[in-house]
């Protein structure tokens, strides 16, 4: 019974809060319901926790997780693989135009998110200005596009290695900082590049933005239909689950492993911890660009707007939800994220409280994401007390 | 084989390390003793390269390597056990060991020298599937010096490999000690448990306030009114 002595107190206290700007009797009704809520959630909370309702909710996030992973597992057989694909492959044409071109939207995130999982999820850096990058992409194709008349698929590689040398710039003064002051430091780094955006005139035009921004071609093709996008993106997608699963195998992978567990028990193993940062960070960046080409050119406009504060977060949510370091979870959580809006779009009021209220069930449920890295659920769950567990985790 | 020369070292202002030489002659065990606070792992930091030397030179093999970055030194075939063990907990056993195995490029003498940590502690074989962090203290510091070998050291470094553990896991960590010494690796090894120091050692340094104040054969130290007052507690 004793959590629920704190359900009046809190009353009071947000009461209290309330009493400057809702007057006494705005102060008294958010007294009472505060406390009628922090009730309800202590009951709710005592409910879910009672044995069979929690057994019954631990079986249902085990079947999610399962499902998901028994779908992955049966990719691996090339002819599910293929049928997979051609479902994919069919989405546009059984999807209206608007649906298509939210899948669009989903897949531009689907590679930010992957690339910011390198940094994050494989390495361990938390990187809270990873939008920067994105912006640095959009930005370059769209001044090379309309200055100079650059096509789109050099743009694409000229994107993401000016996104990659980004990524070196600000990974060198951050390479002796971890956790939260790296955290503050990529956040100073995202907003620089916005501002600079926003204000550096006579090459961005400001606020204004970067009108008729070029489209890619294939030949005399002209990509135009959110139909063409949703192939581009399509195969770009695919193309970056392959490299980054790969990578996360390689040796590089088990250097930014030991990295994130580790860095002093990196270093004594051989890890060159400077090239191991930078590289993540450079890698992280060049995929973060390669998106912003791409949206570039969908759009065929950039302004500053679009690279607010908010995506970095969006997409660090997307890792986080899907799964910090597992590819197919990250490519879950950034669906999810883009589609739950999407779905929720008729309850505009109430989207934004919905969201919110979902990661943190999410959260509580399965804080490790919906899916978790392989290899690390063997033993899950099972550390015993007393084992040094290793901050910035 | 291992050589410091006249090694001075700063944290800021505080003079940590005043004037340290010492030898680590091939194939031998050496330990420095010291009580806490005396330098001994700052000692060990200087050679393996995480700390950066204001004056003197450590040699390894004769060759100059402070100024090296850690990376480098362990390519040279220096590996160390660093203090508290410092396993990576979410890591499986083998994994924590093919770790130790990074910078070398032979597969499969890899693979062999993974048979032998794994003959030389059984238990981590047994374990090799359950993460790092679950394994008990003992274990951890076995995995510890498995996932050094697995670098195939010249010069092995231990720092306080008897810390926190009960004495029959001490005896046990001292006994495969033993026998990487017997396969000819050099072993240079801080501690702070004189006991086990002197019974193991070819040589011992004591080391106080950042300076070598004694060394000698571990029988002529144990002789001396000093060591037997300050670190044998007699």
């Amino acid at each position: 019974m004793r959590s629920f002595a704190s359900a009046p107190l809190l009353g009071l206290w947000f009461a209290f809060l309330a009493l400057p700007f809702a007057g006494w009797r705005g102060a008294l009704w958010t007294g009472l319901a505060c406390a009628a809520l922090v009730a309800a959630a202590r009951t709710l909370g005592r409910v879910l926790r009672a044995e069979p309702v929690a057994r019954r909710l631990a079986m249902a996030q085990e079947a999610i997780g399962e499902s998901w992973e028994f779908m992955l597992r049966g990719t691996r057989d090339w002819r599910v693989a293929a049928l997979v694909l051609l479902g994919l492959v069919a989405f546009p044409w059984v999807l209206d135009r608007y649906k298509t071109d939210v899948l669009v939207v989903a897949g531009i995130y689907v590679m930010l998110s992957l690339g910011l999982n390198v940094v994050v999820g494989f390495a361990g850096l938390l990187d809270l200005g990873y939008v920067a990058f994105y912006a640095v992409g959009a930005y370059s194709y769209a001044l090379l596009s309309t200055w100079y008349g650059l096509s789109f698929w050099p743009g694409l590689l000229g994107g993401a290695a000016l996104a990659a040398v980004f990524g070196i710039l600000l990974g060198i003064p951050v390479l002796r900082l971890r956790g939260d002051y790296l955290a503050i430091v990529t956040l100073g780094f995202g907003e620089i590049i916005r501002i600079v955006l926003n204000n550096w005139d006579d090459v961005t035009r400001g606020p204004n933005g970067i009108l008729g921004i070029g489209r890619p071609h294939l030949g005399d093709f002209r990509f135009s239909q959110p139909m063409h996008f949703f192939y581009l993106v399509l195969a770009l997608c695919l193309i970056t689950m392959f490299i980054v699963g790969r990578l996360n195998r390689s040796r590089i992978g088990r250097a930014w492993a030991a990295m994130r567990e580790d860095e002093s028990a990196a270093e004594c193993m051989g890890v060159n911890l400077v090239h191991a940062k930078l590289l993540a960070f450079a890698f992280g960046a060049s995929w973060a660009g390669l998106g912003g080409v791409v949206f570039a050119a969908k759009q065929t406009f950039v302004s500053p707007e679009s690279f607010a504060f908010f995506e970095s977060v969006i997409i660090l949510c997307m890792v986080v939800l899907g799964g910090m370091g597992s590819v197919p979870g990250v490519v879950l959580g950034a669906l999810i994220l883009v589609a739950l809006p999407e779905a929720l779009r008729e309850l505009t009021l109430f989207r934004p409280m919905i969201l919110g209220g979902a990661m943190v069930l999410m959260m509580v449920m399965r804080p490790r994401g919906f899916l978790r890295e392989r290899g690390l659920r063997l033993a899950e769950g099972a550390l015993p007390p007393g084992v040094p567990r290793e901050e910035g985790r | 084989m291992l050589e410091l020369e006249d090694v001075h070292f700063y944290y800021g202002r505080i003079h940590a390390l005043q004037g340290v030489s010492l030898k680590v002659p091939a194939g031998r065990v050496v330990c420095l003793i010291g009580s806490n606070g005396a330098g001994k792992s700052t000692t060990l930091m200087a050679v393996s390269g995480v700390h950066a030397i204001a004056r003197g030179a450590v040699r390894f093999e004769g060759r100059p390597i402070h100024g090296l970055p850690p990376d480098q030194i362990v390519r040279l075939g220096i590996s160390q056990v660093p203090e508290g063990r410092r396993i990576f907990p979410l890591l499986t056993v083998l994994e924590n060991l093919e770790m130790g195995a990074y910078l070398r490029r032979d597969a499969g003498e890899v693979e062999r020298d993974l048979d032998q940590v794994y003959s030389l502690f059984p238990v981590l074989h047994e374990r090799r599937r359950q993460r790092g962090g679950t394994l008990s203290g003992g274990e951890q510091q076995m995995l510890a010096i498995g996932r050094a070998l697995m670098a195939r050291p010249r010069l092995l470094l231990l720092d306080e490999p008897s810390l926190g553990l009960a004495p029959m896991l001490v005896e046990a960590i001292f006994g495969a000690l033993g026998r990487i010494r017997e396969q000819g690796t050099g072993i240079f090894l801080v501690e702070q448990n004189a006991h086990v120091a002197l019974g193991f050692a070819d040589w011992v340094y004591v080391m106080e306030t950042g300076r070598i104040v004694m060394d000698g054969p571990p029988e002529e130290l144990r002789r001396s009114p000093a060591v037997r007052e300050a670190y044998l507690g007699e």
